[in-house]
């Protein structure tokens, strides 16, 4: 009798060639590209050896710079030098606070914030796709090709429309993602594997304007996210800016030009640096008026006036403890990353916390970038020694509906493991009723001014009822990515309206096309080859795919699904030698169609499989 | 296209009842995870990575609600046919009410005394209340088959529950 093999899950099908993956660290700050190499996650520096690319845009008459070049720039060409856009994705004028702290020309936007630039108006979505793409070139020029696959991190305290916005920059700068990975998770995946930990581990992550908690179990290979909690507004940068609100007052400086604030916010993130080792740092600065300033800081004072900043940190670390049900001195290792960890009052404060001192003995500016790598490795299908670990991540804040008297109703509770799929039904309210405005949230407050707003949509055409009758089903689906997409249902008649939660705030597909189409380095012959290449890479991956799910489970379909299949693959095989996207994308999704029962059935297949502990081939 | 035809405890290979091998039901969920995660299956096509996202998503589901004591007495009980909160049903004893209503009149004063160990007292005393409502339950709903009477225990687990987490939420508060 013959033996069906079976693959180990995530084994490619078929002897192919090593994908080109890359783990990208899209940081405040500075940004990062890593990748695996002979077994080791290495970053790629640049012709200069430099690993980090300051995450800084400067929009010139005749193009764009990206990092040092740009950072020359900041001081004498503010306006058009944007650094720290992280802080605006997904934000709008309001989230920022005081706009007057960053020397742009902003424009309210639906959503999203905008800057004039002499380059026109810029999204934060463009200026960080400016910054995928240096990273993307030099994953190229490093690994002497196009990129197969990547992973982009992001902080784990991001919300929807933070995670969106990265996803569309990512899309804008040609980078085709396997995962939105939250930052934390990444840095437990570089530590967790170098040094085969076990046990509970809190991963403190303060960025340059960013900050995270997670709390992880690590068993056997899994990396199960029990709780995380932070604020997506708390950074490094925060700290440069109380040193430099010192300076104004200390100096008795009156309001700032846009050059002269850049001056001092420099110097002022330079002092800081220097007190990481010092124990006093000069601040000397000529300002456009010939004004000089000329000031000693001291660690005290720099201790002094950052101290609330450090608190800050502080409930986020306790509400995710308690989240995760663990005690704080249950937690067997504090591993600290983002270069803002570097300030020893922040040390101190985090080893206070934990009783015990923190783990540094990964580059905290690099490992978020090397468990990116690690984790695009394996998902492009690339095998290692030791490979055989998963991922359970968690979303960071509560998703749900808007109810009757401005209240959200909680449908998917924050920390809850994902993917995740969540129902609750809903009812009409008055007699007659035809028509249901949905309106999606995010946030743990219990009004609805109090979460941020991610969408609005109506479902229609309800049948006339009795208040109270119909039975509306709103379901939440989350994805892998933390993205979620909502839809709607009526019960008893089947109306259906779907949403993927996205054009309240940021950019519309049709957006992302059009400034595929206008983007300087994307004429548009460069955007159908794109298209074409990408459709191939899908048709080729879903012809293997399909082949060897025929090789090993045929025995799952009747004569009928199988010729089906047969067909539709029949049919791509012929589109693929055509040169048409289009087609080729039909022809895909045809196939996709024809084999939808058939995966289940052979995820069914190999759930039983798992639950028996044998293999089918062990069994069989 | 997943079989949603199992129940939860069928997906974990485990025995239908109240009291549950953790260690066993963690180890089954990893297993299943580790198999159908969408991680495993990113090159996949288009149609596997939905039916991965399908499994997984379901055995996340069933995973939170037979780690969780109220939530998996509340599915043991749906499984019977019976929900235990049923909106037109949500009555408890009144010397149940009674005790809690003390409890929380407590932790405000205590609240207003700045006095954390009278909130960890009274939190301990909810988890002890709560471990005997537990044990009470697996009796009836594993040894007694008493499904309809142990709707009111189920309701005051829920109840202590949130009285636990509130007056938790109060001692944070504290300390912050």
């Amino acid at each position: 009798m013959a033996l069906f093999q079976i693959s180990e899950p995530g084994e490619s099908p078929l002897p192919h060639a090593r994908k080109r993956a890359i783990g990208i660290d899209l940081g405040t700050t500075n940004s990062l590209v890593a990748t695996m190499r002979n077994g080791l996650a290495v970053v790629l520096p640049d012709g200069e050896g430099r690993p980090l690319v300051p995450s800084i845009v400067r929009y010139r008459d005749d193009g764009v710079d990206v990092g040092y070049a740009a950072m020359a720039h900041q001081s004498d060409d503010p306006q058009n030098t944007i650094v720290s856009v992280k802080r605006m994705m997904g934000r709008g004028l309001a989230d920022l606070g005081d706009d007057r702290r960053f020397p742009y020309r902003f424009q309210e936007a639906p959503g999203m914030v905008r800057i004039a630039t002499r380059a026109g108006v810029k999204s934060p979505v463009e200026i960080s796709a400016e910054i995928l793409r240096a990273l993307r070139a030099r994953g190229e020029a490093s690994l002497g090709g196009p990129i197969d696959g990547a992973v982009v991190t992001v902080p784990a305290y991001f919300d929807d429309a933070q995670r969106q916005a990265t996803k569309d920059a990512a899309k804008l700068a040609g980078l085709p993602v396997l995962r939105l990975l939250n930052e934390p998770t990444a840095a437990a995946v570089a530590y967790g594997l170098d040094n085969a930990s076990e046990g509970i581990y809190a991963v403190y992550d303060l960025g340059g304007g960013t900050f995270d908690i997670s709390i992880l179990k690590l068993s056997r290979g899994v990396f199960e996210v029990l709780a995380t909690n932070g604020d997506s507004a708390l950074g490094g940068d925060d700290f440069d800016h109380r040193v430099f609100c010192w300076i104004i007052e200390a100096a008795g400086l009156p309001p700032l030009s846009p050059t002269d604030a850049r001056l001092l916010l420099v110097k002022s993130r330079e002092a800081k640096e220097m007190l990481t080792g010092h124990e006093a740092a000069p601040l000397l600065a000529m300002l456009g008026d010939e004004t000089r300033v000329n000031l000693t800081l001291t660690k005290d004072i720099f201790t002094d006036i950052t101290r609330n900043l450090v608190a800050k940190t502080l409930p986020p670390m306790k509400r995710a403890l308690r989240d995760a049900g663990i005690a704080a001195t249950a937690v067997n290792g504090v591993v600290l990353v983002g270069g803002a960890t570097r300030m020893p009052q922040v040390r101190r404060a985090v080893a206070e916390f934990f009783g015990q001192p923190p783990l540094t003995n990964l580059n905290p500016d690099e490992v978020v970038a090397l468990g990116a790598a690690v984790q695009a490795n394996k998902l492009a299908g690339n095998r290692e020694q030791n490979d055989d670990w998963l991922l359970l991540d968690v979303i960071p804040l509560s998703l749900g509906v808007e109810t009757m008297g401005g209240l959200a109703e909680r449908i998917v509770p924050r920390n809850s493991t994902i993917p995740v799929t969540r129902s609750q039904e809903f009812t009409t309210f008055r007699d007659g009723q035809t028509a249901m405005a949905i309106h999606v949230v995010q946030g743990e407050r219990e009004k609805i001014a109090d979460c941020r707003s991610l969408a609005r949509f109506e479902l229609r055409g309800i049948p006339p009822m009795t208040a109270g009758a119909a039975r509306i089903r709103v379901t939440f689906d989350v994805d892998a990515d933390g993205l979620l997409a909502v839809s709607a249902r009526e019960q008893t008649t089947g109306v259906e309206a779907a949403i993927t939660v996205k054009p309240s705030y940021g950019l519309t597909d049709d957006e992302i096309a059009r400034m595929l189409t206008d983007s300087f380095a994307h004429a548009e012959d460069d955007v159908k080859a794109r298209a074409l290449a990408e459709a191939e890479v899908e048709a080729d991956q879903i012809l293997a795919a399909t082949a060897h799910a025929l090789d090993v489970d045929a025995d799952l379909l009747g004569a009928d699904e199988r010729r089906r299949i047969d067909e539709a693959v029949g049919v791509l095989r012929t589109v693929r030698a055509g040169g048409d996207h289009l087609a080729l994308r039909a022809a895909v999704e045809q196939l996709n169609r024809a084999t939808t029962t058939f995966a289940g059935r052979r995820m069914d297949r190999s759930m039983s499989a798992a639950l028996t502990g044998k293999r089918v081939d062990a069994v069989l | 296209m997943i079989d949603l035809s199992q129940n939860h405890f069928e997906l974990f290979g485990l025995p239908q009842r109240y009291r549950c091998d953790m260690a066993a039901l963690d180890r089954a969920y990893r297993r299943l995870q580790s198999d159908v995660h969408p991680d495993r299956h990113a090159g996949g096509s288009d149609a596997q990575k939905r039916a991965a996202l399908q499994a997984s998503a379901r055995v996340n589901e069933a995973y939170r609600a037979l780690k969780d004591a109220v939530a998996r007495a509340q599915y043991l009980l749906q499984l019977q046919g019976i929900d235990a909160f049923d909106e037109t049903d949500t009555a408890l004893p009144l010397e149940f009410l009674e005790r809690q209503l003390e409890r929380r009149e407590a932790a405000d004063e205590a609240m207003a005394q700045h006095d954390e160990r009278a909130l960890s007292a009274l939190i301990d005393g909810v988890r002890g209340d709560a471990a005997e409502i537990e044990s009470g339950l697996a009796q009836m709903l594993d040894d007694q088959h008493a499904y309809a009477a142990a709707c009111t225990p189920v309701r005051e687990l829920k109840f202590l529950g949130k009285l636990a987490f509130d007056i938790d939420e109060l001692q944070a508060s504290l300390t912050d």
